[in-house]
């Protein structure tokens, strides 16, 4: 099951945490894939680890020109593309009166905007092949909120809206979208919390701990397969029972 | 009938499944053809494949029936 053998993959922010983890399980189902961020000694360091079937596609998801020569470049490397992971993402928390324009602008562009423009692109070259799935990783704020990342919420949220439209416009081409939204894992990002914060947040978790880079990539590799082409439009969650929704 | 006129509604046969004799100059894509927005958008990707063109998004827009693309693709096309 979930075999992935002959497919091409790319993965944003596979840099980090859960990028890399999710890199390496589609690599291990024997996929060939593209790692994309901007730290190119980290993408690196991954590739040399993984061996074969690894392309590196150095991309700052900021600058416009840049995302949209991403999906070509995995193409050009791996002759097509049949999964695109949006998982690059960042946070510029701020209390909500606060709140600059550029913390705004920076995490709707990263999250929001470059997932669309690299998912456009990378819808072309899947509708000539009848095969694709179309995976971004979201977050459980995005359903529920959270004080200090309105920014983050928003782009969070607008991922989810666009899973759903663009999984009703392409289902025919047998090409899923769907979205994963983890609650607390833990990664760099979650690694800036201090005790009293991580305690106040492991009692609003069922499961009573942190969610791991592997469990979000698990989610990625099911969502990929073959297997799951009658699943299009979809949230998972993966948050230890944090949020049921 | 122009050898890209012959192209062009062999195209157009086979991504729609519809009849060679339905495949008339002025018929249109959506209300004579039966496709929906999306085959529009491949039968254009479909188009710039066989003759080796860009056909930009505004472009695109106004290639509605057969005849506007065989025109479009008459004045574009090497
Ligand atoms: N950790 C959690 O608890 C959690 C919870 C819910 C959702 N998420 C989501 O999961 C995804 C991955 O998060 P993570 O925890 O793995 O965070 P991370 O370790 O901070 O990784 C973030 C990744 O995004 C890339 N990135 C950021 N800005 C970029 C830019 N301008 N251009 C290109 N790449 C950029 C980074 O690449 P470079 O460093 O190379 O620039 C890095 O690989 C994010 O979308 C995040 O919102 C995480």
């Amino acid at each position: 099951m979930f075999d992935l053998t002959g497919k091409a993959a790319l993965v944003t922010g596979a840099s980090g945490g859960i990028g890399e983890a999710i890199a390496r399980a589609l690599h291990r189902q024997g996929a060939t894939v593209a790692i994309s961020g901007t730290r190119a000694e980290r993408l690196e360091t991954l590739a040399a680890e993984l061996g074969e079937r690894v392309h590196i596609c150095v991309a700052n998801l900021a600058d416009r020109e840049a995302v949209d020569g991403l999906v070509p470049a995995a193409e050009a490397a791996m002759g097509q593309l049949d999964i695109l992971v949006n998982n690059a993402g960042i946070t510029r928390d701020n209390i909500f009166m606060r709140m600059k324009d550029e913390e705004w602008d920076q995490v709707l562009e990263v999250n929001l905007s470059a997932a669309f423009r690299l998912s456009r692109a990378a819808v072309k070259g899947m509708m000539r092949r009848r095969f694709g799935r179309i995976i971004s990783i979201t977050s459980v704020v995005g359903v529920t909120g959270n004080p200090g990342q309105a920014n983050y919420a928003a782009a969070k949220a607008g991922m989810i809206g666009m899973t759903k439209s663009v999984a009703r416009e392409v289902a025919s081409r047998n090409i899923t979208v769907n979205a994963i939204a983890p609650g607390f894992i833990e990664t760099a990002m979650t690694d800036v919390l201090n005790d009293k914060q991580r305690e106040s947040i492991l009692q609003s978790v069922p499961a009573g701990r942190l969610g791991t880079s592997s469990e979000i990539a698990a989610a990625t590799v099911y969502l990929a397969s073959e297997e799951a082409g009658y699943v299009t439009g979809q949230t998972l969650h993966v948050n230890g029972g944090m949020a049921m929704i | 009938m122009s050898d890209i006129a012959d192209r062009v509604k062999k195209i157009v046969v086979e991504h729609l499944g519809v009849d060679t004799d339905k495949v008339a100059d002025d018929a249109s894509f959506i209300d004579d053809l039966g496709a929906d927005s999306l085959d529009t958008v491949e039968l254009v990707m479909a188009f710039e494949e066989e003759f080796g063109v860009e056909i930009p998004d505004d472009a695109a827009e106004t290639i509605l029936t057969v005849g506007d693309a065989v025109r479009f693709l008459e004045k574009n096309a090497g």
